[in-house]
Formats: C-alpha cells, structure tokens, sequence
C-alpha cells in the first residue's frame, strides 16, 4: 500500500497497524494488549476497529487532498467532523459499561492503544473539540499521564525537526 | 419457541461483503444463528445492538458484537472448531494484514453509503472511479502480498480469516465496481476458485435469494435525467 507502519522483525515483515499489534501481542506476551475475558476481548476488537477501519481510513492524507481539490479546502473539516464524530459517538455508547481508569478497565489495552494516538497530537489538526464527548475526554486525560503514549508522541520521535516543535502539522482549517 | 433463544442472532444484510464474511465463519463452524435482514438506514432495532448503525452484528447469549473483524476474532476465539487462522505466526499475521487491507484501505471507501455520499459531493459519474480506484490500490498491495503465501487459497490449502475478506471484496470488484483485473491475475485465479467451492456458493446463493432493491448497488449503468 505504501503507507506506514512497516515492521521488520527477522525474517517477517508486516504491514497495517492492526496486524502488526496482534503480531506484537502474540509473539511478546509481556504487557498483554487483550484481557482474558471473551466479552472484554471482544469489545477491544470492536472498538478498535471503530477507529482503523471507520475513522481513520477517511482521514488520509490523499483523502483529505481529493476532497480539497474536488469539492474545496473548506469541505475537509466537514467531512472530518462527520466521520470522527460518528465515531466517537459511537465508542462512547461502546465502552461505556466498561471503561475503568482506561477504556476497558484499569490496564491500558488494545482499543487504548489505537485511542490514544487518535486523540493526543491529532485533533488539533482538525479544530475538532472532544468535550462533546465526556467519556472520551476523560480518557484523554488519562492518556495524557502515560509516559508511554507521551513518548509516542510525533515530537517525541528521535526524527523529528526540531525547528517544527509546536507547529501543529497537517492543520486543514 | 423459547428454546430458540439459545441460538445465535445475527443482523445482517444480504448485499454487505462484511456480512457475508461473518455468514461463511458461522457456515464453516457449524454453528446455527437466526439471522435478521435490516435492509433500511438507520433500523432502530439494529442502533439498539450497534451504535454505528452497521451490520453485521451479532448477538450470542449475553455478548453482543459488532464490526465483522471483532465478531470473526470473537467467534474464533470462542468455537474454535474449523480454525480461521494458521497456528504458525508468520502466516497468521498475513492473514492478519490481509483481512486489514481489505477491512481498512478497501471496504470502507467502496462501502454503498460513502460512495453514494462523493456522488453527492462531488458528481455522480464520480461514484464508480472512486471506488475503482481504492479497490485498485488494496488489490495492488494484496497481489503482492499473497504472492509468497497463496496455495490453493490466498494463505495454504485452508479457507482462513484472508479468504472470507478477499472472497466478497473481490465479487463487489468483479460484479458491481466492474474493476478490469488484468493486473492481478493471482485474486482472479483465487476468487475463481471461491466460485468453486461449496461453502462459499452456499452464502452467495443465500444472498441472491434474497429479495432486495439492488438498484442501490448499481454503479455502472448510466444515471436517468
């Protein structure tokens, strides 16, 4: 497809993120990304599909730029603010009975790891305000203690410019 | 009657690929289910199940799933007769990667109410280039993909998880989006031999049979005035 991420590790590489996290979690059992519950498993899956195949796909780059180019640049926040909201809509109804300190309990879990980088460094992108959604705003304030999802962070990446430290990147509004 | 509500019940539409991939794992697995059509937008029954509105779902006892790659995993997870993944792991991250492309790069970009939606946006002779061309990009990527794995089916000589996502995407590529597949003669030569076997013309023969507006999947003949 062209796209990050790729993972090289030995001889296998992978590519989609989805793939590559089921890959990770089945080879490196330490910090397991699914609870042992069926049900719980099964809501992790669910949602985090929310967010890679519903949300995400129609965030792309070359998207965004087809609708820039065949219908306007101001029809990007439209289009943007209607699919992340249905989304987000939704994942609040989803993980509702479930979310603990993080979505699906208190561990931080497979649908946490696609959530994160959803919300922390991407919606300023798009002028999109969370606080519509309370459950997912208060998530996102828990993200934002995790060393880890901090250390993911684009800024936080050994190849970023440091020249374009607190410009917010990819901005369509 | 009561004692039918042991079985499983699936909400799902005879024309949705993302159905169909859930129809043939129970199928394979044996597993019996009542299975609800939802042919309308917005069915409030199914907004009950699904907050995103989409089929397929799936209600088993007191689980209820939704979003077909959750509900195969699930169902994979809990009757694991008939495996839909490889034990090795290499194989079944591919099949992992594969099932991803198409749930992710493909299906939600040539999906009926986002392609009717550019129409709207854009143009209406917008509708079939669009959705050819993203089917296209994932089918590049799959042909490559699948070229270092592929036996009699896309990972070995089982149906796995990258069948049941390649074996309706490429029937809505050939049959509805009309995609010219000179350049991937392995999904051709793959979805040639979906055609051939039993379990999978058992859900498209469940499908057809079904009665349903289908002009709404109609992208190739020309618009009235």
């Amino acid at each position: 497809m062209g796209f990050v991420p790729t993972l090289l590790d030995g001889d296998m590489v992978l590519a989609e993120s989805s793939a590559i996290i089921l890959y990770l979690d089945d080879k490196y059992p330490q910090h397991p990304l699914l609870p042992h519950d069926l049900k719980k498993r099964a809501i992790n899956y669910q949602a985090a599909n929310i967010i890679s195949s519903t949300i995400q796909p129609t965030l792309r780059i070359p998207i965004l730029a087809y609708i820039r180019d065949n219908i306007g640049p101001d029809e990007r926040i439209t289009w943007v603010h209607k699919h992340i909201g249905k989304g987000f809509a939704a994942l609040e109804i989803l993980v509702k009975d479930h979310a603990g300190k993080y979505a699906t309990g208190d561990d931080i879990c497979l649908v946490d790891v696609l959530l994160a980088p959803q919300i922390i460094g991407t919606l300023e992108r798009y002028n999109f305000d969370i606080s519509n959604y309370p459950l997912l705003s208060r998530l996102s304030e828990s993200y934002k203690q995790v060393p880890a999802i901090r250390n993911a962070l684009p800024e936080n990446q050994p190849d970023f410019p440091k020249e374009l430290k607190g410009i917010i990147l990819i901005r369509i509004y | 009657m009561e004692e039918e509500n042991q079985a499983m019940k699936l909400y799902s539409h005879p024309m949705s690929s993302c159905s169909r991939r859930v129809r043939l794992a129970l199928y394979l697995k044996g597993l019996k289910y009542e299975c609800i059509n939802i042919t309308g937008v917005g069915d409030p029954e199914l907004l009950k199940v699904n907050p995103m509105g989409y089929v397929p779902a799936l209600v088993d006892g007191t689980t209820v799933v939704s979003d077909s790659y959750a509900i195969l995993l699930y169902l994979e997870e809990k009757y694991p007769q008939h495996a839909l993944l490889p034990q090795d792991i290499i194989k079944k991250s591919i099949n992992y990667q594969a099932a991803s492309i198409v749930s992710s790069s493909i299906q939600p970009l040539q999906n009926t109410t986002l392609v009717h939606y550019i129409g709207e946006l854009v143009s209406p002779d917008e509708k079939l280039p669009w959705a050819q061309n993203h089917i296209r990009k994932g089918f590049v990527a799959l042909e490559k993909l699948l070229a270092n794995h592929a036996g009699k089916y896309a990972t070995g000589d089982e149906i796995y998880l990258a069948d049941l996502y390649l074996t309706f995407q490429l029937d809505n590529a050939i049959n509805r989006f009309k995609l010219d597949m000179t350049e991937f003669p392995l999904l051709l030569k793959l979805y040639k031999v979906y055609c051939q076997t039993p379990s999978i013309q058992q859900i498209f023969a469940e499908s057809s049979q079904q009665q349903i507006d289908k002009s709404l999947f109609n992208f190739t003949k020309p618009q009235e005035a």
